[in-house]
């Protein structure tokens, strides 16, 4: 596949329910500063995954994130990553599977359990028919269709919100109002000198450690439904080149889902836009986007946003699918259940995995109707799962000494630790009780939002996975030869020479242009 | 699958273009049902984009393909 196709799938897998919903939220809650899950929090990942790790994850020839552990470390650093891995594409597919469903049930008064079993059955259509192929073509065409879909959004929002200097105003009112200075929800680095005088409630450097380097990176540069898009390309240059070509969406789609979410809290609060409430009074930031569509579009364009909105879920969905599919397959069906089998029956077991896992997210669905809060909830599983495999896996790729068994007790005290330290701190205004929210060990400190949390849960994760392995690794003794490693880590891998390639399509080029522009955007948004 | 993307992407939008857009212009008079965008005919103006989008997509597809027939040139 051509990279412009497998780059903006890439983008597209990740521009699901969480995203569009999440980061529409976030813009009204956070305003501009939501900005940073995208222009600290994904471009320089995405950029580093395409110039220093994708070499090895095409080159090594492996078909999933989880084989390449095995062919770097062990079996046993493979199995706890694939089992992780499999329970979070469902959790994560069930989340945009419920967001689907109570779309359908709002707008067209379909009962719940009717839209749920309708998605799950044209992702299942689509998925089982054509697999990973047909995945992805479909996530380049609802990109599209995402992008035309919201656009308007972001146009009539801003008008009716009085052009950007208007709606900078009125949330210039509104940061007063909740104690920050003026320009705290339209600037992303100038109010961020301390956690107390920003709304995401974290200081320059949680932002730049926590989510530009230990939540980004290990989101970016590990997650196989990620970097599955950027494997199925058709050559090496093609694969590195995924991430950069997605990489230029990518920074514009900010302004795509943020500004829609800021001009909701600005319309709000002149009282010309109501937003639904939670039970408690406070506003349902997650219904942002759905009352705006509603506001905003008359009958005919309506119909074209409900399909972006649909298309969004459709594309976390079936991309959640089509990544436990192979998991599933490879990872733990082939290499625990019954190995040795020829290919058609692994085929056949794919195709009952595909069956599975949308079963297996209509039950996670359910699950997220029943805990509202269930998206904080799998963002936090992300943040303790991702961080301590990017650890492993960058000590894999980049020190040839790093052994199995440092990189497995790396993977899984991190993954503990985070949870501890999860258990015992909470974000101001929460209570204990609620246990998703933290705090059920007992409270020793408590961090002034949610992000702060998340963002040093992040940090603890990574930073106790690289000790950890580090310390095991001097300990013990390297099983893998220098042939069996070469491809798999850096310093034995021959350097990619882009010499043969014209300019323009070598992947230093793109990511210099990336770069740049990224620059230039956080300078004008400063 | 040897499917050009570009043909599939360039019909649809075609065909959602053309929808928006003879909507909007049936519709173009009726200042109530744009009451709600502002004054705005949306449907014309997103319709119009779409149909667009989906001729170039069109267009480039028939190219690659013209390419691909001809590979000496």
């Amino acid at each position: 596949m051509p990279a412009w196709v497998t780059g903006l799938a890439f983008i597209s897998a990740n521009l699901g329910a969480l995203e569009v919903i999440g980061m529409s939220a976030s813009g009204a809650k956070y305003g501009m500063a939501t900005a940073h899950f995208y222009w600290i929090g994904a471009i320089p990942a995405m950029v580093f995954l395409a110039l220093f790790m994708m070499p090895f994850y095409y080159g090594s020839k492996a078909r999933s994130v989880p084989e390449y552990l095995k062919l770097r470390f062990d079996e046993k650093t493979r199995g706890l990553n694939a089992v992780a891995f499999a329970l979070m594409t469902v959790l994560a597919s069930g989340i945009s599977m419920y967001a689907l469903a109570a779309l359908m049930e709002k707008l067209l008064h379909w009962p719940f359990e009717v839209s749920v079993w309708v998605s799950a059955g044209i992702v299942l259509v689509y998925t089982y028919l054509g697999g990973l192929s047909s995945a992805i073509y479909n996530e380049v065409l609802q990109f599209f269709i995402i992008i035309i879909g919201l656009f308007p959004l972001v146009f009539l929002g801003l008008k009716d919100a009085g052009g950007w200097q208007g709606m900078s105003d009125t949330l210039s009112q509104v940061a007063v109002g909740n104690g920050f200075e003026a320009g705290a929800w339209t600037t992303t680095w100038a109010h961020t000198g301390s956690t107390a005088s920003n709304p995401l409630g974290v200081e320059w450097f949680g932002i730049i450690l926590g989510l530009g380097f230990v939540l980004s990176f290990g989101y970016w540069c590990t997650n196989f439904l990620v970097v599955q898009r950027a494997m199925a390309a058709n050559s090496m240059n093609a694969a590195r080149k995924t991430p950069l070509i997605g990489a230029l969406p990518k920074m514009f789609i900010p302004f795509l889902v943020i500004i829609p979410g800021m001009a909701a809290m600005a319309l709000a609060s002149k009282g010309t836009l109501a937003l639904e409430l939670m039970p408690d009074g406070s506003p349902n930031y997650n219904s942002v986007i759905t009352s705006m569509l509603s506001h905003f579009y008359p009958s005919g364009i309506l119909g074209l946003g409900l399909t972006a909105l649909l298309a969004s879920f459709m594309s976390g969905m079936a991309g959640n699918v089509s990544a436990f599919n192979t998991v599933f397959t490879y990872d733990i069906y082939q290499s625990y259940i019954t190995p040795g089998r020829d290919d058609k029956h692994y085929l056949k077991v794919g195709q009952f995995a595909t069956i599975a896992g949308v079963v297996v997210s209509v039950g996670a669905a359910y699950l997220a109707r029943q805990f509202g809060n269930i998206m904080d909830f799998l963002q936090m599983v992300f943040s303790m799962i991702n961080a301590p495999l990017f650890a492993v896996i960058f000590l894999g790729m980049f020190w040839k000494r790093a052994t199995g068994h440092g990189a497995f007790w790396g993977l899984l005290l991190g993954i503990i630790l985070a949870l501890i330290h999860h258990g015992l701190t909470i974000p101001q205004g929460a209570s204990p009780d609620e246990i998703i929210k933290g705090g059920w060990l007992g409270v020793v400190h408590t961090y002034p939002s949610v992000m702060a949390q998340n963002f040093w849960t992040a940090i603890i994760a990574w930073t106790s996975a690289t000790v950890i392995s580090v310390t095991l690794t001097l300990l013990t003794k390297q099983k893998k030869t220098r042939e069996e490693l070469t491809g798999l880590v850096y310093s034995l891998t021959p350097r990619i020479k882009d010499t043969d390639v014209k300019w323009y399509n070598r992947p230093v080029v793109l990511a210099s242009i990336v770069g740049i522009m990224t620059l230039i955007l956080t300078l004008i948004f400063w | 699958m040897n499917l050009d993307i570009k043909i599939p992407i360039g019909l649809i939008f075609s065909i959602f273009g053309i929808v928006l857009t003879v909507y909007g212009l049936f519709t173009g008079s009726d200042s109530a049902l744009y009451a709600k965008s502002l004054g705005v005919n949306v449907n014309l103006w997103t319709g119009l984009i779409m149909l667009a989008f989906g001729l170039i997509m069109l267009v480039l597809a028939q190219k690659t393909r013209k390419a691909k027939d001809n590979p000496g040139e």
